[in-house]
C-alpha cells in the first residue's frame, strides 16, 4: 500500500527458527506488521472468560496435587523489585531459592531469582553453581518510559554482570499509538544485547487492556524473537489473570503449530496461593499440552505463593496443616 | 511432563439412594399400582434403585386431588402466598443442592460438574424467578387480569430431569395452576426428591402430584379428561401423535420437541471461542439436548484449519465417570439410546460421510460414546436431517452468509441456532433470517428463566421461561376478563 511504509530490522536468524513464509513476511516492514497483527482472529471476552472458570473447577487431588505442588515449586521466578531492594534481601531471597524448605531438602529448588540490574551481581555470587537461574529486570522497568539508548545499557548492566535471563518491558505507549514497528524494533534491539540470556517481554496486559491487544502483543513479541511472553511487571493492577493467560498460552500453542518452534510464558503479579498455582498449570496442560509443564516453558513470576506451596507440600506428606511459623519469611 | 489428574470422585453417599421409591399423589408418597421399574445408573449400568409405577386409576386419583387441591385451596390463594411457597422450594433446592446434583448424576449420567454447576443452580433459579411473579401477574402485559388455567398434565424428558422439572412445575404453579406431572421412566429419581422438597415446603396436598411410568402412563394423563392445558417436552413423533388425540379438545397446549441447531462460524469469527462454543453446544450433557448445536456451519474458506482445531480440542475433553469433578463428558442415559445414535452414526458412514472420534479411553461398563464429528457430510444425509441426540457433530460448509441462512433454515425443525461473528451487523442479520425460536450470538447453550425458550416448525410452539412461559398457564383471553 503505502511506498513510504518502513523495512523493519529482523531478528538474528538462529539455526533452529526458518520462518514459514507467511509469518516470515509479516514484519517484513510496518504496514505488513500492523495489517498482520489487525488480522489475528478475535477474542471474545465473554467465551475466554467462560472456559478460563471452566477450567479452574479442576479437583487436583493426592499423587496429583503433589506432582502439581513440585512442579510450581521449580516454576517460581522469586522475585524482589523494591526501591528498598538491599544486598542482605537479595542473598536472603538466593538462598530461599535453593532451599526453600530447610525441613524438607528434597523440595525443589526455584527456578530462578529475579531482581533489578544492580543487584545481579550480589545473586550471581550467591547462586554460583546451584542450578538456581538469575533473572533481571531491564529496559526502563516498570514503565519502559525511557530511550532505547538507556534500555540498551540498563540491559547491558545485568548481562555483563552474569545475569541468566532478561526481562523486559515492551514500550505500552508505542503499542497503543499503533506504532508497532518501534516495539517491535526494541525488542530485537534488546534480544540481540542479551547475548546468551533467554529474554522474557513484560506486555504489561493489565495497561493493553482488552484480549485483542493481548493477542496482538503476544505474537509481535514472538515475531521479535521473544523467548518467553510475560504478563506483568506486578506494579499495576490487574497483574496476571488466568483469561490473560489462555490467550498467551493458545499464541505459544500456535506459534509452534506454524514454525515448529516452543516458546515460554511467564505470568507474574497477582498469584498468591497454591490453589491459584495449580489452577494456572492446569491451564497449562489443557491449553497449551503437557510438553509446556516445564520451568524451561512456564514460570510463576512471584514471591509470596512459594510459602503457601511449601505448607500445602508439607500438608501433603504430614497429612496434616502446620502453622505458618514453620516455613521461613525471608 | 505428563501430569495425570487422580480420581476426584463426589462421594455417592450423599445422595442416600433409596432402595424403593414411590410415586407422589394428594400429598404423601403412595404404591402405585403398576408394576415396579427399576432405574439404571448410566455410569455402570447397574441397577441403582427400584420404582413403584402407577396405572391409570392411580393417574384419575392424581388429576381429581389436582383438582380438589386447585379448587379449594390453590386458585383462592393470593398470588403473594403462592410466591411463599415457590421460595420455599426454590431455597430447598440450594440447601439441598449438593445431593440433588448426585442424585441427578447417578440417575441420569451426566457429569457430576454439569448437574452441579448448571443442572442444580438453574432449577433453583427456576423456582426464584416465577415466585417473583406469582403476585404481578396483571403486570405481565397479557392484561388487566390474567386468571389460571387449572390443571396442568406434564410430560417432561431424561435429558434434564430435575431442571424440565422446575420448567413446567415453577410457572404453572406461579400462575395458580395444580399440576400432574410425569418424568421419564428412566430418570424418575431426582423429581421425587424434589417431591420431599414440595413435602416439607406444606405445599398444600395435591397441588403437585408426580406419576410415575413409561409412555403409557404419559399418554392416559395427557388424555385424561380433567386436564385443562398440557405441557410436553419430548420428541417430535410423539408430540406429533398428541396435538391428534388432543385436537378438538380446547386444551391449551405447549409442546417443546427436537432439533437440529444450526452452529454457524463466519471467517471472522473469535475462533477460539467458537470452538469452545461448538463443543458447549454438542458435547454438554452428550449432545442429548434438544437445542444441541448440532449441525456446524462452517466458511469454507476457513474450514480445513478451524476444523482441525477444533479437533485437537474435542481430544482434550476428558471422558469417563460421571461421578468424577474433572469429567467433561459422561454417560448416554440408557443402552437404547446409545443404540439408537450408533444405528444413526452407521447410516452416516453408509451414506458416505467421513467419521472422527476422540482417541479417549471409555469405560469399560456403562454406556459410554467418544465424542464424534463427520466431516464431508452433505445436507441430503440423514445425519444432516435426523436430530441423533448424542455427542455427535455434524460438519458442513457455506460459502456466502445467504448461504449459511439457506442450509441453516432447510430443516424441519427451528429451535435453535448460533451465529459467530465479531462483525455486530452481521450477527444482527442473520438472528433475524434465521427461523429460529433460540439464537445465541457468539456463545451457546446459555438458559435464564427471564428467556422465553422454544421452537419453529416441528419443534414445537408455546415458550417457557420469561413473561411468554407464563402466558400458556394463564387465561388472557379479553372476553373472559369481561366475563
Amino acid at each position: 500500500m503505502s511506498p513510504a511504509s518502513k523495512d523493519l530490522k529482523q531478528p538474528e536468524a538462529t539455526a533452529t527458527t526458518i520462518l514459514p513464509a507467511h509469518l516470515a513476511d509479516a514484519a517484513a516492514d510496518e504496514t505488513s506488521l500492523r495489517r498482520f497483527l489487525l488480522g489475528l482472529p478475535g477474542v471474545d471476552p465473554v467465551g475466554i472468560e467462560m472456559r478460563a472458570a471452566g477450567l479452574a473447577t479442576r479437583s487436583i487431588k493426592r499423587a496429583s496435587k503433589l506432582a502439581a505442588l513440585d512442579l510450581a515449586i521449580s516454576m517460581v521466578d522469586l522475585t524482589t523489585l523494591e526501591g528498598a531492594d538491599t544486598p542482605g534481601k537479595v542473598r536472603n531471597l538466593a538462598r530461599k531459592a535453593m532451599l526453600p524448605d530447610p525441613d524438607y531438602p528434597d523440595t525443589p529448588h526455584t527456578a530462578a531469582i529475579c531482581v533489578y540490574p544492580d543487584m545481579v551481581p550480589t545473586a550471581v555470587a550467591e547462586l554460583q553453581g546451584s542450578g538456581v537461574n538469575v533473572a533481571s529486570v531491564a529496559s526502563a522497568f516498570p514503565s519502559g518510559r525511557s530511550s532505547l539508548e538507556v534500555k540498551l545499557a540498563d540491559t547491558k548492566i545485568a548481562v555483563d554482570a552474569g545475569t541468566d535471563e532478561i526481562d523486559m518491558v515492551i514500550d505500552r505507549g508505542a503499542f497503543l499509538a499503533g506504532d508497532y514497528g518501534t516495539v517491535f524494533e526494541q525488542i530485537i534491539a534488546i534480544k540481540q544485547a542479551c547475548g546468551n540470556a533467554r529474554l522474557k517481554v513484560i506486555l504489561e496486559t493489565g495497561e493493553l487492556a482488552t484480549y485483542d491487544n493481548v493477542r496482538r502483543a503476544s505474537w509481535l513479541a514472538l515475531l521479535a524473537g521473544a523467548d518467553f511472553i510475560k504478563t506483568s511487571t506486578g506494579k499495576i493492577s490487574p497483574a496476571a489473570t488466568l483469561p490473560v493467560v489462555h490467550v498467551m498460552l493458545q499464541a505459544v500453542k500456535d506459534w509452534k503449530a506454524q514454525t515448529g518452534e516452543q516458546r515460554a510464558v511467564k505470568p507474574a503479579g497477582g498469584i498468591r496461593t497454591a490453589k491459584d498455582a495449580i489452577r494456572y498449570l492446569v491451564a497449562v496442560n489443557e491449553v497449551a499440552g503437557p510438553e509446556w509443564l516445564d520451568p524451561y516453558y512456564f514460570r510463576f513470576g512471584a514471591s509470596s505463593v512459594l510459602n503457601d506451596l511449601i505448607m500445602q507440600r508439607r500438608a501433603q506428606l504430614d497429612g496434616h496443616y502446620s502453622g505458618a511459623d514453620y516455613v521461613t519469611v525471608d | 511432563m505428563e501430569w495425570e489428574y487422580s480420581p476426584a470422585p463426589e462421594s455417592s453417599a450423599i445422595a442416600d439412594i433409596k432402595d424403593r421409591y414411590l410415586p407422589f399423589i394428594d400429598g404423601s408418597f403412595k404404591e402405585g399400582s403398576g408394576e415396579d421399574r427399576d432405574t439404571i445408573n448410566p455410569g455402570t449400568g447397574e441397577r441403582l434403585s427400584t420404582v413403584s409405577t402407577v396405572e391409570a386409576s392411580d393417574v384419575d386419583r392424581a388429576v381429581k386431588a389436582a383438582r380438589r387441591a386447585y379448587q379449594d385451596v390453590w386458585s383462592q390463594l393470593p398470588g403473594a402466598e403462592r410466591g411463599k411457597y415457590l421460595f420455599r422450594i426454590a431455597r430447598a433446592i440450594a440447601e439441598r443442592s449438593r445431593e440433588l446434583a448426585v442424585v441427578e448424576t447417578l440417575d441420569n449420567g451426566k457429569p457430576i460438574k454439569e448437574t452441579r454447576d448448571f443442572d442444580v443452580p438453574a432449577a433453583a433459579q427456576h423456582f426464584f424467578y416465577h415466585a417473583g411473579w406469582a403476585d404481578k401477574l396483571q403486570h405481565l402485559g397479557l392484561g388487566p387480569a390474567p386468571r389460571p388455567l387449572g390443571v396442568a398434565g406434564q410430560v417432561i424428558p431424561w435429558n434434564f430431569p430435575l431442571l424440565m422439572a422446575a420448567w413446567k412445575i415453577a410457572p404453572a404453579l406461579a400462575a395458580g395452576n395444580t399440576v400432574v406431572i410425569k418424568p421419564a421412566e428412566t430418570t424418575p429419581l431426582s423429581i421425587l426428591v424434589l417431591a420431599e422438597i414440595i413435602a416439607d415446603a406444606d405445599l398444600p396436598p395435591g397441588v403437585v402430584n408426580i406419576v410415575t411410568g413409561a409412555g403409557d402412563v404419559g399418554s392416559a394423563l395427557l388424555n385424561h379428561s380433567g386436564i385443562d392445558k398440557v405441557a410436553f417436552t419430548g420428541s417430535t413423533a410423539v408430540g406429533r401423535r398428541l396435538q391428534r388425540e388432543l385436537a378438538g379438545t380446547g386444551r391449551k397446549i405447549t409442546l417443546e420437541l427436537g432439533g437440529k441447531g444450526a452452529n454457524i462460524i463466519f471467517e471472522d469469527a473469535a475462533q477460539d471461542q467458537a470452538v469452545e462454543g461448538i463443543i458447549n453446544g454438542i458435547f454438554f450433557n452428550q449432545g442429548q439436548v434438544c437445542c444441541a448445536g448440532s449441525r456446524l456451519l462452517v466458511q469454507e474458506s476457513i474450514a480445513d484449519e478451524f476444523i482441525e482445531r477444533l479437533k485437537q480440542r474435542v481430544e482434550t475433553l476428558r471422558v469417563g465417570d460421571p461421578m468424577d469433578k474433572n469429567t467433561d463428558v459422561g454417560a448416554i442415559n440408557s443402552e437404547a439410546q446409545l443404540g439408537r445414535i450408533t444405528a444413526l452414526m452407521d447410516a452416516g458412514l453408509a451414506e458416505g460421510a467421513e467419521l472422527w472420534s476422540s482417541s479417549c479411553p471409555l469405560p469399560k461398563n456403562g454406556f459410554y460414546l467418544a465424542p464424534s464429528i463427520f466431516t464431508n457430510a452433505t445436507p441430503s444425509m440423514r445425519i444432516a436431517r435426523e436430530e441423533i441426540f448424542g455427542p455427535v457433530l455434524t460438519t458442513m460448509t457455506f460459502r456466502t452468509p445467504d448461504e449459511a441462512v439457506t442450509k441453516a433454515n432447510n430443516s424441519p425443525y427451528g429451535l435453535s441456532a448460533g451465529v459467530w461473528t465479531e462483525k455486530g451487523s452481521r450477527a444482527m442479520g442473520m438472528a433475524a433470517a434465521l427461523r429460529s425460536g433460540v439464537i445465541w450470538d457468539n456463545t451457546f447453550n446459555r438458559f435464564d428463566p427471564a428467556a422465553s425458550f422454544g421452537g419453529y416448525k416441528e419443534s414445537g410452539f408455546g415458550r417457557e421461561g420469561g413473561p411468554s412461559g407464563l402466558d400458556a398457564y394463564l387465561d388472557t383471553d379479553d372476553e373472559a376478563v369481561v366475563r
